[in-house]
């Protein structure tokens, strides 16, 4: 039961991250834990990992074969990161690294501890604001299902954060590793656009 | 076929240098795994087809980034991401055949985490291979993609031995064409290989798509001067812009003198096993002037001996087009 003024939203992130949902739970240990009854080789990577994520650092209990997306998902409870292939083709994943976009479904989480990462939760300020590429989102009603969005938001990011300024062209290149099912790709790229407009 | 469930259990180490790199590749042997930026290994673990003991992570390893402009040339860390070398203003000014190549693989995303030796030693894209199957290339005695039925649209045109898979590399052909070197380090010492020796097919070794063997670390690649600022051309056919694999790709390095072909090198990648160098197209251009006789006459030549599988005849006038305009537009 949950409390009446609690969205669903919200209570199933606070489920995740308290690491009580049982489903989610026994698929991610399945493969690690009948597998991992051997010690780990001398040598080999501690499980508990600092990762500085929205410029936070979190202190992470993470297995030697994770990805990031499975971490954040998972462990840190930010879903807004979504997996959708789970092999690098989609871009549903996508995070930043030092302002660099990347598909965190392809990526360790051990590989990361010293790296700055932005997910989609860390792109509107603190106070709740959203970045003008939310915004002009919203305003060209680029998400249809949403699914995707997150992963646009963040190729939108990183491409304004290097070129303020694109052609549609170069919008088109730089979110072309972003795939959309609904086909609202030229809706994303009006936003991408307008945000630049409102940004320069 | 996407399972979003975690990869098997292996052991991460994460080496600070080559050294400490290679003594744990020779301590597991085939049962370890050179990680680099990771694009097509952690496809492989996911499908649980490639089930590594330990998993040796060269990220960390500082050495193995960046470019640096020497005597002889450049010279590359394999760990360099393929971003990186697609916008390097040294590259795009002098190499700028390497520099279209790297921009032209998979998605933005992909290119920004994979480095230049991953997209070199990746194994090859037959679905047949990678779903697991027991085909000659894993060990067993059969080829799936070469029968009736089998689909073998993107599969080789040339030197197939049981085995029908094609090198689907976008920058491999670059590097063949500008002549390459490949730097690569094990416990007995460095040693440097031609790019065109680099790549072998499943005559010499059918399990391998390069020369590199467990212990074995692709450290830097090697660019000579010979043919910086030369004119360059560069073209990938895929089915879409974004993501897909070479069906052909042509990479060509011309010395031009007037419309006089000095000296030129041309490889054709997705047609065989290795990037394909057409020494005939080489030999029939070199010290001809690039009219249309000669343009013909070589792109008639060099899909000369290519054996077609069922659904793959297209890449002969794919390849033969693609060997024109490089020739015609470079």
């Amino acid at each position: 039961m949950r409390p009446e003024n609690q969205s669903r939203r919200s209570f199933i992130k606070g489920i995740i991250a308290s690491g009580a949902v049982a489903s989610t739970g026994g698929l991610m240990f399945i493969s690690g834990c009948s597998d991992n009854s051997s010690i780990p080789a001398s040598g080999s990577v501690e499980r508990l990992i600092s990762l500085n994520i929205n410029g936070t650092v979190r202190r992470v209990d993470v297995l030697p074969n994770e990805t990031l997306a499975m971490t954040l998902r998972n462990k840190l409870g930010l879903t807004g990161t979504k997996i959708a292939c789970d092999r690098g083709e989609c871009g549903a994943c996508c995070v930043l690294l030092d302002g660099v976009s990347f598909n965190s479904c392809s990526m360790l989480s051990h590989s990361l501890t010293d790296k700055n990462i932005t997910t989609i939760e860390g792109i509107a300020s603190p106070a709740g604001e959203l970045h003008p590429v939310q915004t002009a989102m919203i305003e060209e009603l680029a998400p249809q299902c949403g699914f995707c969005t997150s992963g646009q938001v963040i190729s939108a990011v990183a491409l304004l954060d290097q070129n303020p300024n694109p052609t549609r062209d170069e919008a088109r290149q730089a979110m072309a590793g972003n795939l959309c099912r609904c086909g609202a790709y030229d809706h994303y790229l009006n936003a991408v656009l307008r945000a630049a407009g409102e940004i320069a | 076929m996407s399972t979003k469930d975690m990869m098997p259990h292996f052991d991460l180490f994460q080496p600070s240098d080559v050294e400490n790199a290679i003594e744990l590749l020779d301590r597991y042997g085939a049962e370890g795994w050179a990680i680099a930026g990771g694009q097509d290994s952690l496809a492989w673990f996911k499908d649980r087809v490639k089930r590594p003991v330990a998993v040796i992570d060269l990220k960390g390893i500082p050495g193995m980034t960046g470019i640096t402009e020497t005597a002889e040339g450049l010279e590359i860390g394999a760990l360099t991401s393929l971003t990186e070398i697609a916008n390097n203003t040294v590259i795009q000014n002098s190499y700028s055949l390497l520099a279209t190549a790297a921009g032209r693989v998979a998605s933005p995303q992909i290119r920004n985490i994979g480095t230049l030796g991953g997209n070199i030693c990746q194994d090859t894209r037959c679905w047949y291979y990678r779903s697991g199957m027991d085909c000659y290339r894993a060990g067993g005695n059969t080829c799936y993609a070469d029968t009736p039925e089998g689909q073998n649209r993107e599969h080789c045109l040339f030197d197939a031995d049981r085995c029908v898979a094609v090198s689907p590399s976008d920058t491999a052909p670059a590097l063949v064409a500008l002549d390459a070197t490949m730097v690569v380090q094990n416990s007995d010492g460095i040693r440097e290989i031609a790019a065109e020796d680099f790549f072998i097919g499943p005559d010499v070794d059918i399990e391998r798509m390069t020369v590199l063997e467990p212990g074995d670390v692709l450290t830097s690649i090697k660019i000579p001067a010979r043919w910086a600022g030369a004119t360059f051309y560069f073209e990938k056919v895929a089915d879409r812009a974004t993501w897909d694999f070479p069906l052909v790709n042509i990479a060509a390095a011309i010395q031009l003198s007037g419309n006089t072909v000095e000296d030129i090198r041309i490889v054709c990648g997705a047609v065989s096993c290795v990037p394909r160098r057409l020494t005939v197209v080489e030999d029939i251009v070199r010290g001809s002037t690039r009219d249309a006789e000669t343009i013909d006459l070589a792109a008639g030549a060099s899909s000369r001996g290519a054996v077609t599988l069922n659904y793959n005849h297209f890449k002969i006038p794919l390849m033969e087009n693609l060997v024109r305009r490089a020739i015609r537009d470079a």
